[in-house]
């Protein structure tokens, strides 16, 4: 199991050391620095291995996480118990940065103990955590013993993510569905690859322990419905509903009733949280097209023509939109014409950034640039990335809808009628790329 | 709070400063001195001598306090035991607490205080604990067994603790359980003979209902325990298999890997004619693509693992290649793995995708990453035969860009496709001939020196060529050496005429002016060759080479299981078994797959399965490295015992002709070895010195006389194999190596129809004719028969090098 764990800022100071197991020594906090932090070429892997020492490490910002083993630990755990202590500290004061956890390191030690124990992670619910954890000092002297016992059963409980007793004089909830579209286009407007990640982000605000019951569009309970009723048109449901690749679960959710059912339902935690996770591969409305033209004048001129076109319904408005297109190291000068928004050469980025605020859907813009180039002598020919895409448009991309999200509470008295919803869905671009 | 103050007091005289605030009367004060005790400790400074004062301020109520203290002690106690033992009342005290956290954590900073002395007193608070009513306290209480174990194993054996751990699988509560079952694996792995987990149908229930409980974590530890489970038949692997399933859409990756390897171990086991294996293989692919959607750092653990799953089951992700396409902004560790599973992937139906992008990553800038990619293309070329002739034109393509490294690269795997499709590609050797000078690493100009030696007799200027290499000939690297040697003396027996001066200069520099044996060697054995039958040179040195075979890099199928049985684990992302890594007792245990069950072939040893011709795995080139896995086939080889006599004609008796069989088969000289030397050699042409030396040993090729006979020892004894004992040796006669066998029948009944096989083996033996036993053996008669070899067998090498397995199953 985990053996230590270290905090470092980006000069290899230490800034929190605990070590859980005798066979890490101190020089192990050192060996880390020495090795990797002030290692001189590029981290090559998150996992080194140290004279038979292995250290597993994330960045946040300038800060370095480490966990260290002299043993077969399970490797996709440590960094999983990495990532969460960060939501944890997130949690709990904000930003990971030298300054905070400076500020916070006898937090940090006291969350080090309760979370992690002789190397193995423990609860680790914010929620959870936040019930006899806190920044004002730790409550605890003052408790009833039935707090002291609702907090332990909470902690070890089955439902480990909520506590009871949860009152809001209004019942409320949001549901985002969050999607990021990737593409990968050849030049010649091939999708080499195109997928979708979405995830479910659920904001509830309910009184009591609330049984819940998401639906959506999902190919395969339309379809099973499909079959069991005799109105439906059969063409109709089918164009409506989604095939699903893959999807996972917030551990709130009974993924033995989704196996068997493919129903998705549980008692959700306080606050915000991710419900769901999900990716699509087919049917994927690819909100833009870029079309790009790069064409070689002598050797020190590039004329470059990029089109993007919207490709939704003309009454939605995209936002946000970015177009980078990469430009020599050896760019001298620059010239853009842009029909919309504003485009700028950044000499340090190498790119031209094209910025337009908001395209509606079935629209048409276009970029030309002329590159100034100076002769070089690298025999290495220009690697042209890709042309990258940043945008943000009010539908999701994969076509998924929301079909419900039932809350039960049978023993307050509120029924599912009473509760406000509220869904929005947003498709952002993950990595948007068009090879030139 | 501004805490970050306690960082910068550097002054001197701070611990004497510290000494008196920890005195203090005030509380605030005394708090704030321990906050600066606990910066110094973490920054590094020797804070051990404030010990005492430290420990006074343990008796309090202030929580917050008594957890840095507790913190402290916990850094310090080691080195002051004696002082230690002060702070055990309190801690006693504390177990009693009515707060359960205030007992969770006494009992759980106590068994981190690492002093023999202070676990006397840890074993009753520890006792009540364990059955404590707070299943806080309780599942606190569980890791501190494993923590005592590690300090004091003998005493938590005396003390009962482990049947009280063994009790609390049981427990109500799903964590206090997983706790339980993390501690009783820790330490059952230092105990690897004790049945100590004891895991059975009613424990494996009681695990996998509270699998749908636990916390993500407590998932880990209950499917890593699992693992380690060996169903009884296939319908308990099955139940179990659809009992874990539901975990693969786990948002904990590390959740759904563990899952993953349950899976993939128990699979093993259920017939592959099961609609439910179908079921189950398609099931698998989905969460495998998702966890290429984690960040980095799990991409790459899951990236590592889906290589292992790949070569023991590329059916599951064949036809998910696009999803292994890397991203311009991936880190260079996805980059390099995800390229290593697209060559896996890589078939007839994709290779035209695949070609298209290795095409671009060779543009891209990473030096390592760019050098993969062009030998991906080679790779793609060896193993997809109909997209050869566009990877040859591709890595042409790659050559005119004079890009340095790129250019080496694509010439050390252009080598590699000449050798797998001889006389096929030459038209290119101007080509890379024009390359010659830009060649600056070693193993680009031993590549390049090999092609042009190989295909002398077509390169009009190869001698110019060979000559030039020539001049700097001392500060080349042996590989380059080795090559330049063996490159001229093909020159010279192609073209004898006008190259007798340059071979003689490369014999005397070889062997005169060389300290390297293995150079020396190679360069005696050249010119005695040479100087004694030229004819039999040319056979030697110009024989046709075995063909490479297609898949390359495969990791030794005995360590692939094993891996397997560790996905998610270190071992998985080193790609080691954990021995290689891990000190002392733990991990020494190497892990198996479950023995395949089911279908028509499942009596068979795995061993007779691996040679067989139903799934013939392709012959493997172990790299380096990758012969760390013990390979004691035998043990897998099913006992005896486990096969009923009902089935009289699938008997077997495996044997091991460990020891003598080498000796022997040296003393019979080597008449096969110029033939045996490249196959066992794999794709290098590079001999090392060992084999020279056999060379020296044969005294001159074929000879036929005087060879020494080693005489016959027992190789099978005859309670091991139903009454039939074998004793051989090895001998050769008129330039053919033979078996000698003396076969008794110790049964009481008549054997017939023998009939022998071969494993694969180190020298590629293998029977040259059928055994020939023509009368039926009675009992206690014994016969002799010889039985030519051949060493046209698969190779694979062995260790230790000399053993040799042979599959005799006699017939009733």
């Amino acid at each position: 199991m985990i053996g230590g764990l270290f905090i470092y800022n980006h000069k290899g100071e230490v800034l929190i050391s605990r070590v859980y197991r005798d066979d890490i020594g101190r020089n192990a906090v050192d060996a880390f620095r020495v090795n990797v932090i002030h290692a001189r070429q590029q981290v090559r892997s998150p996992v080194t291995n140290i004279a038979r020492t292995s250290f597993f490490h994330v960045k946040r910002s300038n800060i370095w996480l480490a966990a260290v083993t002299k043993q077969n630990v399970n490797a996709a755990m440590v960094f999983e118990f990495l990532y969460k202590m960060c939501d944890v500290m997130t949690a709990y004061f904000g930003k990971i940065s030298e300054e905070n956890i400076k500020n916070n390191f006898v937090l940090i030690y006291e969350l080090l103990d309760e979370i992690l124990d002789f190397g193995y992670p423990q609860n680790s619910e914010t929620g959870a955590l936040k019930t006899f954890i806190t920044q004002q000092g730790i409550k605890g002297q003052h408790q009833t013993k039935e707090e002291q016992s609702q907090i332990t059963s909470q902690v070890t409980g089955q439902i480990g993510w909520r506590r009871e007793g949860i009152k809001y004089r209004r019942n409320e909830l949001f549901l985002d569905v969050l999607e990021s579209v990737n593409l990968l286009m050849s030049p010649q407007g091939q999708v080499l690859s195109a997928h979708v990640s979405g995830r479910v982000v659920m904001k509830s605000y309910l009184s009591g322990m609330p049984e819940c019951k998401f639906g959506m569009n999902d190919k395969i309970v339309i379809d099973k419905q499909g079959k069991g009723g005799t109105t439906d048109e059969p063409g109709k449901s089918g164009k409506q509903s989604i095939a699903i690749d893959d999807c996972t679960f917030h551990q709130c959710v009974r993924l033995s009733k989704f196996d068997s059912e493919r129903s998705i339902s549980f008692i959700p935690p306080d606050g915000e949280y991710e419900l769901m996770r999900y990716r699509t591969t087919k049917d994927i409305i690819l909100p833009f097209r870029v079309i790009p033209l790069v064409r070689e004048v002598g050797r020190t001129k590039l004329e470059v023509k990029v089109v993007i076109k919207s490709n939704f319904k003309p009454s939605l408005l995209a936002q946000k939109i970015e177009v980078r297109i990469p430009t020599p190291l050896n760019t001298s000068g620059v010239q853009v014409i842009c029909m919309k928004g504003k485009a700028k050469y950044k000499a340090s980025e190498n790119a031209i950034v094209w910025k337009i605020k908001r395209m509606a859907g079935m629209k048409e813009s276009q970029i030309s640039a002329e590159i100034e180039l100076l002769p070089t002598n690298d025999k290495k020919k220009w690697a042209r990335p890709p042309i990258s895409m940043n945008f943000e448009v009010p539908f999701a991309p994969s076509g998924l809808k929301v079909r419900y999200l039932k809350v039960f509470e049978s023993k307050l008295n509120y029924s599912d009628h009473d509760v406000i919803k509220w869904v929005r869905y947003i498709g952002r671009s993950g990595i948007y790329e068009t090879r030139c | 709070m501004t805490d970050s103050k306690y960082f910068t007091t550097t002054k001197k005289g701070e611990i004497f400063e510290l000494k008196a605030e920890l005195n203090s009367d005030k509380k605030e004060k005394k708090k704030e001195a321990v906050k600066k005790v606990i910066a110094s400790m973490t920054v590094g400074k020797d804070v051990s001598a404030l010990f005492p004062d430290v420990v006074n301020c343990m008796q309090t109520d202030n929580l917050e306090l008594k957890k840095l203290v507790y913190l402290y002690l916990m850094n310090y106690a080691k080195s002051q035991p004696d002082m230690a033992i002060m702070a055990v009342n309190t801690f006693v005290k504390d177990c009693e607490d009515l707060n359960p956290l205030i007992r969770a954590l006494a009992v759980r900073t106590m068994g981190c205080i690492r002093v023999d002395k202070i676990t006397e007193y840890l074993c009753e608070p520890l006792r009540k604990c364990l059955k404590d009513e707070d299943p806080y306290v309780r599942k606190t209480a569980a890791v501190c067994v494993a923590k005592l174990h590690d300090i004091n194993a003998q005493l938590v054996e005396d003390q009962g603790f482990l049947d009280t751990l063994k009790d609390l699988i049981s427990d109500s509560n799903p964590m206090v359980v997983a706790n339980a079952v993390a501690a009783l694996s820790e330490i059952a792995e230092s105990h690897p003979n004790s049945n100590l987990l004891d895991l059975n149908p009613q424990t494996i229930n009681k695990l996998l209902t509270a699998l749908n409980e636990c916390t993500e974590w407590g998932q880990i530890f209950i499917l890593d325990c699992l693992a380690s489970y060996l169903p009884r038949d296939d319908r308990e692997s099955q139940s179990i298999c659809e009992r874990v399933t539901p975990r693969l859409s786990h948002a904990n990756s590390a959740v759904v890997l563990s899952a993953v390897k349950v899976l993939m171990k128990f699979m093993e086991m259920l017939p592959k004619d099961l609609d439910y294996y179908g079921t189950l293989l398609k099931k698998l692919a989905p969460p495998l693509v998702t966890l290429l959607s984690a960040e980095p750092e799990l991409q790459y653990v899951a990236l590592r693992n889906i290589n292992l799953i790949v070569q023991k089951r590329p059916e599951i992700l064949k036809h998910e290649m696009k999803v292994f396409f890397v991203k311009y902004n991936d880190p260079i560790y996805v980059k390099l793995e995800k390229l290593d599973i697209m060559i896996r992937l890589a078939s007839q139906a994709n290779i035209a995708q695949v070609l298209a992008e290795l095409k671009e990553y060779a543009t891209e800038v990473d030096v390592d990453f760019v050098r993969k990619a062009v030998r991906a293309i080679g790779r793609c070329a060896i193993k997809v035969e109909q997209s050869a002739e566009r990877c040859v034109s591709t890595l042409l393509d790659l050559i005119q860009t004079k890009v340095n490294y790129v250019v080496q690269e694509a010439i050390v795997v252009i080598k590699d496709i000449f050798r797998k499709y001889p006389n096929k590609y030459e038209s290119v050797i101007a080509t890379l001939c024009e390359n010659l000078d830009s060649l600056d690493e070693p193993e680009a100009r031993a590549a390049m020196i090999w092609i042009v030696g190989e295909y002398a007799e077509r390169i009009d200027n190869a001698d110019e060529l060979l000559e030039s290499f020539l001049e700097g000939f001392h500060d080349e690297s042996t590989q380059v050496q080795l090559q330049l040697l063996t490159a001229i003396v093909k020159l010279f027996l192609k073209k004898p005429t006008e190259t007798q001066e340059l071979v003689q200069q490369v014999l005397s520099l070889a062997t005169q002016d060389s300290d390297n044996p293995d150079l020396r060697d190679r360069g005696y054995i050249y010119w005695r060759l040479l100087s004694t039958d030229p004819v039999a040179a040319k056979e030697v040195v110009l024989a046709e080479k075995p063909l490479i075979s297609e898949e390359t890099d495969l990791i030794e199928p005995t360590l692939l299981e094993e891996l397997i049985c560790h996905i998610g684990t270190l071992a998985s992302v080193y790609h080691k078994p954990p021995s290689a890594f891990v000190e002392g007792s733990r991990g020494v245990q190497h892990k198996r797959l479950p023995p395949r069950a089911g279908s028509g072939e499942s009596t068979e040893s795995p061993d007779v399965g691996q040679s067989g011709p139903s799934e013939a795995p392709p012959a493997v080139i172990p790299s380096q490295g990758d012969l760390l896995g013990d390979l004691l086939n035998l043990d897998l080889a099913p006992p005896t015992a486990t096969v009923p006599s009902v089935q009289p004609s699938m008997q077997m008796g495996a044997m091991d002709l460990l020891g003598g069989g080498l000796d022997s088969l040296m003393g019979a000289g080597l008449g096969a070895a110029p033939a045996a030397m490249p196959a066992s050699l794999g794709g290098a042409p590079a001999v090392g010195g060992g084999l020279g030396d056999l060379f020296d040993l044969g005294g001159g090729v074929g000879m036929p006389t005087g060879s020494y006979v080693a005489p016959k020892t027992v190789w099978l004894l005859a309670m091991k194999a139903k009454g039939l004992e074998i004793s051989g040796t090895f001998a050769r006669r008129g330039g053919i190596i033979q078996m000698d066998l003396s076969l008794t029948n110790k049964a009481m009944s008549v054997m017939t129809d023998f009939a022998i096989q071969f494993n694969r083996n180190s020298f590629g033996l293998a029977p040259a004719g059928p055994l020939q036993v023509l009368t039926p053996l009675s009992p206690n008669q014994t016969i002799d028969v010889s039985l030519p070899l051949s060493t046209s067998g698969p190779v694979m090498k062995m260790e230790p090098l000399n053993n040799l397995q042979v599959i005799y199953p006699p017939t009733k």
